[in-house]
């Protein structure tokens, strides 16, 4: 039996990078493992991005396509799952790009707003807010309002808070600045609280009916 | 502390990347300033929530479907 030993080192080696390696050398059922482990990620994201659920399916199918014929590329000092995002996003930009042929879209779009960098609505919440709501309103107050945010606060606060990657990750995946990141990141979640307040204020609902 | 500098540390207080002595000094902030503290806990519930409810589900049938695409158009590469 043979066993690699690192003498001495206690870095461990990531799993995906141990699966890149086999998928590099053509063993097509290490990428497999790849795709179930971040698929329903990467349709997250995409979906967050194009908002529509059509052309998220198709960035899942283009982003690990375009990951397997680049894997050479991957340099394995960041993990595969923010390179992966990276390719995601990309790909996500672009199909909301051929949607809306002529017009621009780019991560930077209408970040320049000062909407909600100061808080204005100041009353407390429901200490349940999420009882004063069934399932499927909840997930519609919850898309409803992240879809009117900025696509650069938005998708922001998808890697970060929602997908859990990291400040520098983020920043990596999406080709900005860790300030940027974090200056995005702060406007993204108060407008985020702004726009809920009006659903989850103590003293009743007085979201949904307009 | 005013609350323009305590919103200016908000989100690295909710990251819990802040020094002890600076988190003493935005608790102290706290104590007196109830707008900031409902800011501060009602910012941790959106992302909570957000957290906690997927908004996007990739149903598992379709999910299928894009694997076998993938790995058939990997397998001709």
């Amino acid at each position: 039996m043979s066993t690699i030993q690192t003498s001495g080192s206690t870095e461990q080696v990531h799993p995906d990078v141990l699966l890149v390696e086999r998928a590099r050398g053509g063993d097509v059922s290490a990428f497999e493992k790849l795709v179930r482990q971040y698929d329903r990620q990467v349709f997250r994201i995409a979906n967050h991005i194009t908002q529509n659920r059509e052309d998220a399916e198709d960035v899942v199918q283009d982003a690990f396509l375009k990951a397997y014929e680049k894997l050479d590329q991957f340099q394995g000092n960041s993990k595969f799952y923010t390179w992966l995002v990276r390719i995601a996003v990309n790909e996500a930009l672009m199909r909301l790009r051929k949607r809306r042929t002529g017009k621009m879209v780019s991560i930077d779009e209408d970040v320049e707003t000062e909407e909600g960098s100061m808080p204005r609505d100041l009353a407390d919440w429901s200490p349940d807010p999420e009882a004063l709501y069934g399932q499927s309103e909840m997930g519609e107050i919850l898309k409803k309002t992240i879809q009117g945010l900025p696509q650069g606060f938005r998708v922001v606060f998808v890697l970060r808070d929602v997908e859990g990657l990291s400040t520098e990750e983020t920043a990596d995946a999406l080709g900005l600045s860790v300030p940027a990141v974090k200056s995005r990141l702060l406007r993204a979640r108060l407008q985020l609280r702004e726009r809920l307040a009006k659903y989850f204020r103590k003293n009743g609902k007085t979201g949904g009916a307009k | 502390m005013t609350c323009t500098e305590f919103l200016a540390q908000l989100d690295d207080l909710i990251d819990n990347e802040v020094t002890v002595a600076l988190r003493a000094d935005l608790e102290e902030h706290l104590r007196e300033c109830e707008h900031c503290e409902i800011t501060l806990n009602t910012t941790r519930k959106t992302i909570e929530i957000y957290r906690s409810h997927e908004i996007y589900v990739l149903p598992e049938e379709v999910r299928v479907r894009l694997e076998k695409a993938i790995l058939a158009k990997c397998r001709k590469c």
